[in-house]
């Protein structure tokens, strides 16, 4: 709105000439509305793929048990827990797009919201799948919940953190979910609209019957504000309660205090580096180069470099923390990362999470898609392998030399943890093609503030400073699709 | 007698959309409502709509989840099946902690959607009562009741004056899907 005005120096959130709102609407809803290409054909085959080893992997799982996963008396959990708390916490930076950023007003999430907060509940289900199938028993998940039972008075155990984890996992997805839904209402309304016969009827019933009054937009903001607030602190106290799972207990590597924000810092790295992952290779197949910008690549750069700057600090607080406590466990543990014989794992760990998060210091790298692309995925194979190490190498190696053993993976493993990744990306193509997967509303609504286009109406129209100008015509270097030269005649 | 229900002032642009609404207003017009793409910033102090109230919805849920949570916690641990681990105390309140944050969340965001879907009749299948198919893409729709609104070529005039792109006399009051 023209009394929603922004600084002339800050870079459009929306490229392009001429764009309108019509132009939105059918620039995002377009792999929605018509038939798939041929790269997400390719992509959805070899995710199916992927979602079908899954299905086999499991169902050997619960067919035979969990002998089918590498685990031995030793080592009792490990390639599960691992993709649990790395699925999780892809899951995270989701939310924190979504409310964290709503919440201080950081309209570039208005693009990628959508996007990423998909992905959180993908991500979610592939955890969720995890903790499922490592019970066990799985037709028997629900006696995690305190229900009324015949055996007396026989209640779940409170005390435990694994009973704080299904409390928090259950939330969060479902708060996720409504968080999700709600914002998708509009959006499926403009579908619905555009649409004719079954697709009509599909998306009416899916739209709740949205209008776009005022007064329902007046509830909808107020919603989204508030469901942003109570979201903020639950990301962050869900990956504070995972890390209790392995905190509270005794077991040298794990029985420290600064597991809460050191997993939290994590969760939100490799969050970040998945929807940046994602949306590069999205932005490009689907042609939403003026919606997500290279600011928008920029600015999730910038926070993977400061969240792994964090993961940094917290790995070296460990071992400062290991060596002064004096505990010999604890020092042997910390040392056996590096020398023990696991320490290809640790190599990974630190070289992708930290010396290679380094290079986005350079601008240069931070504002180039290939290593950009080439870094996020770095960096959740970094993240994964941190989680290995936290789990398998504090396992392996514990109180009783006599019980020490190595873990080895099996097929099935393998196949799980490669399987849930065709899960995911399963959901998320069908996602692109159903769904919009940019908020067209919210994107419509940085057109008279944000855009190339409302930035140059100001310099046309205004009374602005030279100096201003000339930085603002500097920082559009940054952006592929704006071309400096229509500068030179404002 | 004209048949027509509703009058639509359609813009494309939302600033003059609000200066159709302050020249309806200013010629004593009655609107009956606004439809928009997106959410319009200030529209609401123009209509005259109030505040939502979901805002006291969310904390009375909250305060429900949350003690509703505490109190079976409290049940089970402390009363129904007191356990004896290290003589620690059975009323450990830390460890209730996480259990009343995640229930609270939980109540006040699924008891606040739920009212605004309530408060807004929003649920699912239910038939959408649209005035314009383009009020969800690109069109800013403001609808005058045109029922004693008269004469209805003045309302018309004003839509035109202010910029509106099209301006439709309409003898049913929603345009689809019933």
């Amino acid at each position: 709105m023209a009394s929603h005005s922004e600084s002339i120096i800050r870079e459009p959130l929306v490229t392009g000439k001429n764009i309108t709102y019509g132009r939105v609407t059918n620039e995002v809803l377009f792999p929605v509305e018509n038939k798939p290409n041929k790269a997400w054909w390719i992509g959805f085959t070899v995710a199916s793929i992927g979602a079908c080893l899954w299905l086999f992997a499991i169902s050997m799982t619960f067919w035979y048990g969990l002998g089918e996963w590498g685990l031995n008396k030793t080592v009792g959990w490990a390639w599960d827990i691992t993709g649990f708390v790395w699925w999780v916490g892809i899951g995270h930076a989701g939310t924190l797009i979504s409310a964290v950023l709503l919440l201080f007003r950081q309209n570039w999430r208005n693009s990628i919201n959508r996007a990423a907060e998909a992905m959180t509940i993908f991500a979610v289900i592939c955890a969720a799948t995890y903790i499922v199938a490592h019970m066990g028993r799985p037709w028997l998940a629900y006696y995690c919940l305190p229900l009324p039972n015949q055996y007396g008075s026989l209640w779940v155990n409170w005390n435990s953190a694994l009973m704080m984890d299904v409390f928090a996992i259950s939330t969060y997805f479902s708060v996720s979910l409504v968080f999700w839904y709600t914002g998708l209402l509009p959006d499926i309304a403009a579908i619905r609209d555009r649409a004719k016969g079954l697709r009509q009827k599909i998306y009416s019933v899916l739209s709740f019957g949205w209008t776009g009054s005022v007064k329902t937009w007046q509830r909808f903001e107020t919603v989204s504000l508030i469901l942003a607030g109570i979201s903020t602190p639950l990301v962050l106290s869900v990956h504070t309660i995972v890390s209790f799972d392995f905190a509270t207990s005794l077991e040298p590597g794990w029985h420290t205090t600064i597991f809460p924000p050191y997993f939290v810092a994590g969760a939100i790295f490799s969050g970040f580096a998945m929807v940046q992952t994602l949306l590069l290779v999205v932005r490009k197949v689907l042609g939403l180069e003026n919606y997500i910008t290279m600011f928008h690549i920029e600015a999730m750069n910038k926070i993977i470099l400061v969240t792994g700057s964090i993961v940094g600090v917290a790995y070296l607080t460990e071992f400062f923390i290991a060596w002064y406590s004096g505990g010999e466990y604890e020092q042997y543990t910390f040392l056996n990362r590096f020398i023990g014989p696991y320490w290809w794992a640790g190599c990974m760990m630190y070289g992708c999470n930290i010396l290679m998060t380094q290079l986005m210091w350079f601008r240069k790298v931070r504002i180039n898609i290939p290593i950009s692309w080439a870094l996020s995925i770095i960096v959740n194979i970094g993240m994964w392998f941190e989680r290995f190490v936290i789990i398998v190498t504090s396992l392996h190696r514990d109180f009783v030399p006599s019980s020490w053993a190595m873990f080895y993976p099996t097929w099935v493993d393998v196949s799980v943890f490669i399987g849930s990744i065709g899960i995911f990306f399963t959901l998320f193509l069908l996602f692109i093609r159903v769904l919009p997967s940019v908020a067209i509303a919210e994107v419509k609504l940085l057109l008279k503030s944000s855009s190339e286009q409302a930035k140059k109406e100001q310099i046309e129209h205004g009374h602005l400073d030279p100096e201003q100008v000339e930085f603002y015509k500097q920082s559009l270097t940054k952006f592929d699709s704006v071309e400096l030269a229509d500068y030179d005649k404002v | 007698m004209s048949s027509t229900k509703m009058i639509l002032g359609l813009f494309d642009d939302p600033d003059e959309m609000m200066h159709g609404i302050d020249l309806l207003q200013k010629n004593s017009v009655p609107i009956y409502d606004v439809y928009t793409p997106m959410p319009i910033h200030g529209i609401e102090d123009k209509l005259g709509v109030k505040e939502s109230r979901l805002g006291y919805a969310a904390f009375c849920f909250g305060c429900l989840g949350g003690s509703i949570i505490f109190s079976l916690v409290y049940y089970t641990l402390v009363h129904d099946w007191p356990m004896n681990i290290g003589g620690k105390p059975h009323f450990a309140i830390p460890d209730f902690v996480p259990f009343t944050f995640e229930w609270t969340i939980l109540w006040t965001a699924f008891g606040m959607t739920l009212s605004f879907f309530f408060a807004s009749h929003l649920f699912p299948g239910r038939t959408p009562r649209v005035m314009d198919l383009r009020a969800t893409d690109d069109r800013f729709v403001v609808a005058i009741d045109a029922k004693g609104n008269v004469p209805h070529d003045d309302i018309t005039r004003i839509l035109q004056e202010a910029g509106a792109v099209e301006i439709k006399h309409n003898d049913r009051k929603y345009v689809s899907y019933e």
